[in-house]
């Protein structure tokens, strides 16, 4: 809905760039909101089908950790960004703040699910995980991670801090790394899931670690 | 072109399957009913309570719902998704079966599943199911006292605990197949001999009136209704009474999480979670879970806290 008014308007900048580059039709704005909207659809259809009973004997449990399971996936997402631009020249920066800002409203959701509805906000209960059960406290130490880099997300934001705010959303490194602990405590036995998971979350960050010259002379 | 079509209702929705096999039950309740008074103090029953009362179970808790019983189990033999026992199971063959018991008793002696129901009968438990993830539910089994089947294999004096094994056929169990990070196969798990003898200890062979379905432990399983559910070890096919506390499959896993006790304790957390209370299986919302605190021995205190009398039980988790 709030594509078509701005449809139009992207249909003429679109006629102004150089002629080698596939067109964009719609302006980058909509293109993140579009890529936002999108990435709730799974939310939306966790929540659905838990109101029509339709997620198995256990909804809470199912939503807390696909909620979870997804925040996981958009912040790999959202690391998978500059990789593609530095090494397969596959420029998607437009995307990684939505990417971004989706990891978070998950992580959010996780929180909440887990707070409100399984804990009903007993601050007696939440003390004590929080403050004794490492699994709980990698999770929540992930949450306001990504809590940080969403406030500072804003334009405004990045033009305050200038070059203190590169420095701070290298915190998303430390947060890909919780959030892989916090996974793989997650279950009564070691599952294969989350070491795949973690798996790629390494290779995200080992790209990382590439030398820049050595691109600059490929 | 008119077709005429008429009604034709399922006869289970003319008569419940349970009402039906539990007429005589209700006629027995009725004529005693002053027992049936005495099991339901509140008065006013629900439907399900009504049937559980007439059937001679204690009608304090309301069963969950039966699909929930059979679509939401830990069953790592089928797989690690609680889902996974249903969908997965359909290849498991529960019949024939055959359930050796040996060690030290005077009768060694491998029973047909079906010789053992004919000598050991079958009666109704309704118990509550307490599992280690922090979640419950309430379950009608039925079964026969493993006390019973102990009984009469004669127990030695040097005898003290009971161990139980279950089955191997990764061909039929898909989760035997994938060897990552599993389980050591086969399933085993333990009691104290006096914790086996007890009363409540059930070797359970149906659920909701049916025999067991394969998610459930088809077709013999252990229940032990004060202990976490990981300790009603499924599928059994041997039960061996020893001097020796035997291993059991998930204290090998991760000793430090799970004991050989393995005894509902709300005092006594989980390294990674709070047993201090749990959700309840088949109700709330999906905003809201239903949740309880957790009773120390799953709420049969009154009936085996004198087994543990005088030991740590932070210690002996």
């Amino acid at each position: 809905m709030t594509l078509s008014p701005s449809a139009a308007s992207s249909g003429r900048s679109s006629g102004q760039r150089p002629s080698g580059r596939r067109r964009a039709r719609f302006s980058p704005f909509v293109r993140q909101v579009f890529l936002y909207l999108l990435g709730l659809i799974p939310a939306v259809s966790d929540i659905v089908r838990g109101e029509m009973n339709a997620l198995g004997p256990n909804p809470v449990s199912f939503c807390l950790h696909d909620f979870g399971l997804w925040a996981f996936r958009f912040l790999l997402l959202s690391l998978a960004v500059s990789p593609l631009r530095r090494f397969a020249r596959r420029d998607f920066m437009v995307y990684r703040r939505p990417l971004g800002l989706l990891a978070f409203t998950y992580a959010a959701l996780h929180v909440v699910f887990y707070v409100g509805v399984t804990r009903h906000f007993d601050g007696r209960v939440l003390r004590g995980d929080f403050t004794t059960r490492p699994f709980l406290i990698f999770g929540m130490l992930t949450f306001l991670i990504l809590l940080v880099l969403s406030l500072t997300s804003t334009r405004k934001a990045i033009m305050m801090l200038g070059r203190r705010w590169t420095r701070l959303h290298k915190l998303v490194y430390p947060a890909m790394c919780l959030a892989c602990i916090h996974f793989a405590l997650a279950f009564k036995t070691w599952h294969v899931e989350p070491f795949l998971y973690a798996a790629l979350a390494a290779a995200l960050l080992a790209l990382r670690l590439v030398p820049r010259a050595e691109v600059r002379t490929s | 072109m008119a077709v005429y079509r008429y009604p034709c209702p399922l006869s289970s929705e003319i008569t419940p399957r349970h009402l039906f096999f539990s007429r005589r039950a209700l006629l027995g309740a009725a004529a005693g009913g002053v027992l049936a008074a005495g099991l339901n103090p509140a008065g006013a029953l629900a439907d399900g309570e009504a049937a559980a009362a007439a059937r001679g179970w204690p009608a304090a808790e309301t069963p969950t719902p039966k699909n929930d019983v059979t679509h939401y189990n830990n069953f790592y033999e089928f797989g690690m998704e609680k889902s996974d026992p249903a969908e997965l199971s359909g290849s498991f063959h529960s019949r024939p079966w055959q359930v050796q018991v040996d060690g030290l008793v005077e009768h060694p002696q491998t029973w047909d599943l079906d010789a053992l129901t004919a000598r050991f009968g079958h009666e109704d438990r309704l118990y509550r199911m307490r599992c280690v993830e922090a979640w419950s539910m309430v379950i009608p089994w039925q079964g026969f006292e493993l006390g019973a089947l102990l009984r009469a294999a004669g127990v030695k004096a040097d005898a003290r605990y009971v161990a139980f094994t279950s089955v191997v056929r990764p061909s039929e169990m898909p989760g035997q197949r994938s060897g990552l990070f599993s389980l050591h196969w086969p399933y085993v798990e333990g009691l104290r001999l006096d914790e086996a003898l007890h009363p409540l200890t059930l070797l359970a062979t149906g659920v909701y009136g049916d025999p067991l379905p394969a998610q459930n432990g088809a077709p013999i399983r252990l229940v032990v209704p004060w202990k976490y559910g990981f300790k009603g070890i499924k599928s059994i096919t041997r039960i061996t009474v020893t001097d020796k506390q035997p291993p059991t499959s998930w204290n090998q896993m991760a000793p430090e999480e799970y004991g050989f006790y393995a005894n509902v304790n709300p005092d006594v957390d989980h390294p990674r979670w709070s047993q201090s209370s749990e959700q309840i299986i088949g109700e709330g919302s999906l905003f809201r879970a239903a949740r309880r605190p957790t009773r120390m021995f799953n709420g049969y205190a009154e009936q085996v806290a004198s087994l543990y009398k005088g030991m740590d039980l932070r210690k002996e988790f």
